[in-house]
């Protein structure tokens, strides 16, 4: 057992279970999606992106790639949050729920992609 | 390459970077977890927003103060902590990157990086030189002279300080690696379609080997160069293939023993390999007689052995006969000494060679040795280029410095290869020959050593020659000697050389006729190779010189009216 995968698998799978945790419940319904989750997504999201730094294969070039597919589109949804609320000032309202739950679906897709590659690439190692 | 520096940076960034992260997340989140107030005292909590911007001029020391409403005292307790710990987490993370950019290791990367590209964009063609002594500088600087390309390893810094500081008139690439690792080769170029040849130049003769073979080995059409110091190298180099192994020693004891042999010839070989426009030198005329030769190193056994050869008796002083392994009527002193000199005769002997190691002792020999015998051949092997200044003001007659040595028979290699042929062939030639080629080439040259150049007939060359010699008209060679501008006009040219297939004719007559595929080699004065350009690539002047007939302006005129 390699403690360094452990860590890895670890928290690829953490940031798509948290990420799936933010996304589910009616789209644009604010109440249904808890801002300190979104916080873990991020900060679960940017480890695991720092995790894969420096991987030279193929698999690792295609793993961070999708990190930060999974990154940008998590601030993306941040950054409106932050806007509706401190900037125009009208609050999280249900058109702008459903911007920032669609954006974390986007980063959800991108993870689940991860957890994919990850499966396929110790599958291929146990052959 | 490029890949594996950004690598190696992202991975050794990892720790800093997720130590950031961490700080900032637990930070962040209790920062909004600490209860507050709003301004009206309502109990309320920072918003995501607003804890990450309060963190980010906290933790990089910025300090606005408490906005966007002061702080209640458990967000106060909670600033002070972060605070702490966050400046640490940046100061840990500033401080490994710039580790990171100050590392040995990546500078090196970094520095092998810039040297692939700048070797990869080269588009004229060079040599790899191993090496970068006194050796590797003076092949250099004569390379540039003569508008060849060269890229410079050596393993260490300081040379390559050297390359830099030297301001050279176009860039030389330069690496600091060990030339005998096959990879580096690659890097410098081995296998780049401009490579000509790789020059092992190295002071260790296991290295010069080791290049040698790995050039061999991966790139088998290149041309190598090596510099060998012992015969035992040399033997080892030959037998796979090296094209040519260059000891600076028996280079110059050949020359002496030429010199000895017949002066005409070693001048002759001195004005064809000096470097082009340098004043012509004077004959030298070294006497028969016996002469004494101080230390018996691998100088000394060369010199020796080619004086020997050349039925010249010799005396051996040497400070250590059983290390160097002396004959046994060897006398046993440095040569420094009056005594010793006096106990090899000196008085009696025609020259002195002094051939020890210390470049020190080496002048005091020839100065000792002077006041015994005013009328001595002095020669002095010089072991640094540093003590260039007091070699000259010795006023030697020869002066053995090993840096010149090999880097007049390397350029005349890779240069003219013609030129190797010709002074092969010109050694078994007579004295008189030689003579007489001298006072030709005295009267042509005008005082300077000539430009060598070749002449080859072939398409790409020299079109409207070889077209001419293809129609099957006669080309004799004087269309190269006259000024195509001018008939009457001899060019400043001595025709040394002419290789047709495998054969070789030494100084053709200007009768003889040209055929396609041939190659002459010439000596002259600066620009009369570009004279020759015009006869090589015009029909006209072609005719012109050889019958002194310019053809009908009209035609000219004609046809240049019809292409209006």
């Amino acid at each position: 057992m390699n403690i360094e995968k452990v860590v890895f698998s670890f928290f690829i799978v953490l940031a798509l279970t948290l990420n799936f945790g933010f996304f589910l419940g009616e789209i644009d319904n604010p109440e249904h999606h808890n801002v300190y989750e979104l916080f873990a997504v991020i900060v679960v999201n940017l480890i695991a992106t720092v995790l894969k730094f420096g991987e030279r294969t193929q698999m690792g070039a295609v793993l961070l790639a999708t990190s930060l597919v999974a990154d940008l589109e998590l601030l993306a949804a941040a950054l409106v949050w932050t806007f509706a609320v401190h900037i125009q000032g009208t609050g999280v309202t249900p058109e702008v729920m459903g911007t920032i739950i669609s954006l974390a679906g986007g980063a959800l897709v991108a993870n689940i992609i991860s957890v994919i590659l990850l499966v396929i690439e110790i599958s291929a190692q146990r052959r | 390459m490029k890949d594996t520096t950004l690598f190696l940076i992202l991975r050794r960034m990892r720790a800093p970077l997720l130590v950031l992260i961490w700080v900032y997340a637990v930070s962040v989140l209790g920062l909004v977890l600490m209860p507050g107030a709003d301004i009206d005292g309502r109990p309320q909590h920072l918003s995501f927003f607003h804890a990450f911007y309060i963190m980010t001029y906290t933790a990089t020391t910025t300090g606005f103060g408490e906005l966007p409403v002061p702080f209640s005292d458990a967000q106060r307790l909670w600033v002070t902590l972060s605070l702490y710990v966050s400046v640490v987490a940046w100061l840990y993370a500033i401080g490994a990157l710039i580790a990171l950019l100050r590392d040995k290791a990546l500078r090196q990367l970094f520095e092998q990086n810039r040297f692939a590209i700048q070797v990869r964009r080269l588009n004229e063609p060079f040599y790899i030189v191993c090496g970068y002594g006194d050796t590797g500088g003076a092949v250099v600087r004569s390379m540039i002279e003569r508008r060849l390309g060269a890229v410079v390893i050596d393993g260490d810094q300081n040379r390559l300080n050297d390359l830099m500081l030297e301001n050279l008139p176009v860039h030389v690439p330069g690496l600091c690696a060990d030339a005998g690792q096959p990879g580096n080769l690659n890097l410098a170029g081995l296998d780049h379609p401009r490579c000509r040849g790789v020059l092992a130049l190295c002071e260790d003769d296991q290295v010069n080997l080791k290049i040698a073979i790995s050039a061999r080995l991966l790139s088998p059409g290149t041309m190598v160069i090596c510099r060998a110091q012992s015969h035992d190298t040399e033997a080892n180099m030959a037998s796979f293939g090296t094209d040519a192994i260059i000891n600076p020693f028996d280079t110059f004891a050949d020359r002496l023993a030429l010199a000895l042999h017949s002066p005409d010839m070693h001048l002759l070989h001195e004005w064809l390999t000096a470097i082009p426009g340098t004043p012509l030198r004077e004959r030298l005329n070294p006497p028969r007689g016996t002469w004494v030769i101080c230390g018996y190193g691998r100088f000394g056994k060369a010199v020796q052995r080619y004086l020997n050869y050349e039925g010249v008796s010799t005396v051996i002083i040497e400070s250590d006969p059983k290390k160097t392994r002396a004959p046994k009527d060897v006398i046993v002193g440095r040569g420094t000494e009056a005594v010793t000199l006096r106990e090899a005769h000196i008085e009696k002997a025609v020259g002195i060679v002094a051939g020890t190691d210390i470049d020190a002792n080496n002048l005091s020999i020839i100065v000792t040795a002077r006041e015994l015998n005013p009328r001595l051949f002095l020669v002095a092997r010089q072991n640094d280029s540093e003590n260039d200044a007091i070699f000259q003001a010795a006023r030697l007659d020869l002066v053995m410095q090993r840096a010149r040595a090999i880097s007049r028979r390397i350029l005349s290699l890779i240069t003219v290869p013609l030129l190797t042929d010709f002074l092969r062939l010109a050694r078994h030639q007579k004295q008189d020959w030689a003579q007489s080629l001298i006072e030709c080439m005295r009267l042509e040259l005008g005082g300077v050593a000539p430009d060598l150049w070749t002449v080859a007939i072939t398409e790409e060359l020299a079109p409207a020659a070889r077209e001419w010699v293809q129609g099957g008209k006669a080309l004799p060679l004087s269309f190269l000697v006259r000024d195509p501008h001018e008939r009457e006009r001899r060019l400043h040219v001595v025709p040394l050389l002419l290789k047709r297939g495998k054969e070789h004719e030494l100084l053709p007559s200007e009768s003889t006729e040209l055929m396609s595929g041939d190659q002459v080699l010439f000596g002259g004065q600066a620009g009369m190779s570009r004279r020759q350009q015009r006869a090589l690539h015009d029909a006209r002047a072609i005719h012109y010189l050889l019958s002194g007939e310019t053809q009908p302006e009209g035609a000219v005129w004609r046809w240049l009216a019809q292409r209006r």
